[in-house]
């Protein structure tokens, strides 16, 4: 199992490269092979935030929540403890 | 999910700075509310949706205006990170001092000279064309902003994310050229226009 640190990054990772193909397809709309890569990598994304949330706490607020209400747990993303480290780390995920 | 826009409790790029600069956050800030920053970005491409015409150039707008906010965010934890723990020797001489004397730590949307973020950075016309040319032009002016950051950055933590974001800029750039594309076709032979059954 993956812990936070690493669990994070690959959904940042993965969020990106979600954007990054959102935005190109919003001007390549007929783009089969970009829109599969897309639906693969958004069902991925999904799975690995679902399993993110049930152990460290909600990513959004449209999300259910333990007692005390988890939206609030420290720490916010701004602050130096809630970011990973990129350091010497090549990342690269398999989809 | 039922509202827009939702917050998502993470950074788009990691920002985990160790080196306390002060004289570093004084310059970054201007990617916080100076005026060819995020904030005008995000404030510029939002405001220009209504009069946008074809789909893809109203998507583009749309969703490079919220990334924007991301960068927006970005920017803001990499001031915060590179003054929370600067002591009152590391400001002095720093450069940080007149933003210390008004804003101590907290971050205040002004450019790199200490000005005050002003909607005046941008415009709206409500002429498509008019628009994409003048976002075009802000992509080009945020990166050229970066690489002279980047010139005066040497922390590795520091140059990552402002790489990232540079990086960002030209991508953007790219998309609204294509937008573009599609928007003088459409305005200049509306037959020619030839994805689907186009509405306005």
């Amino acid at each position: 199992m993956m812990n936070r640190d690493e669990l994070l990054k690959i959904i940042s990772v993965l969020d990106f490269y979600a954007l990054d193909l959102q935005l190109y397809l919003n001007t390549h709309p007929t783009d089969r092979d970009a829109i599969q890569k897309y639906n693969n990598v958004v069902k991925r994304a999904k799975e690995l935030r679902e399993e993110y949330e049930r152990t460290y706490g909600m990513l959004t607020p449209q999300n259910i929540s333990d007692s005390p209400w988890r939206w609030i747990e420290n720490p916010w993303p701004w602050q130096y403890k809630f970011n990973f480290d990129l350091e010497g780390d090549e990342c690269n995920v398999d989809l | 999910m039922s509202v827009m826009w939702i917050y998502d409790k993470k950074l788009q790029f990691p920002v985990k700075i160790k080196r306390p600069d002060p004289r570093m956050a004084r310059l970054i800030i201007t990617q916080f509310g100076g005026p060819d920053g995020e904030l005008a970005a995000s404030l510029r491409y939002l405001s220009q949706r209504p009069s946008m015409v074809t789909p893809m150039a109203k998507a583009t707008l749309n969703d490079i205006g919220t990334e924007e906010l991301a960068h927006f965010e970005m920017i803001q934890s990499m001031v915060a990170q590179l003054t929370k723990n600067a002591s009152i020797e590391d400001i002095k001489g720093s450069g940080y001092e007149p933003y210390y004397v008004d804003h101590g730590k907290g971050t205040y949307p002004v450019q790199a000279a200490g000005t005050p973020f002003s909607a005046k950075y941008f415009q709206s016309k409500g002429d498509p064309r008019t628009d994409l040319y003048e976002n075009l032009a802000a992509e080009q002016k945020a990166r050229s902003t970066y690489e002279y950051l980047l010139n005066l950055a040497d922390d590795p933590d520091v140059i990552q994310p402002l790489r990232f974001l540079r990086e960002r800029e030209i991508v953007h750039f790219q998309r609204f050229g294509e937008a573009l594309r599609y928007v003088q076709d459409y305005l200049s032979d509306k037959k020619r226009f030839s994805y689907g059954k186009m509405k306005k």
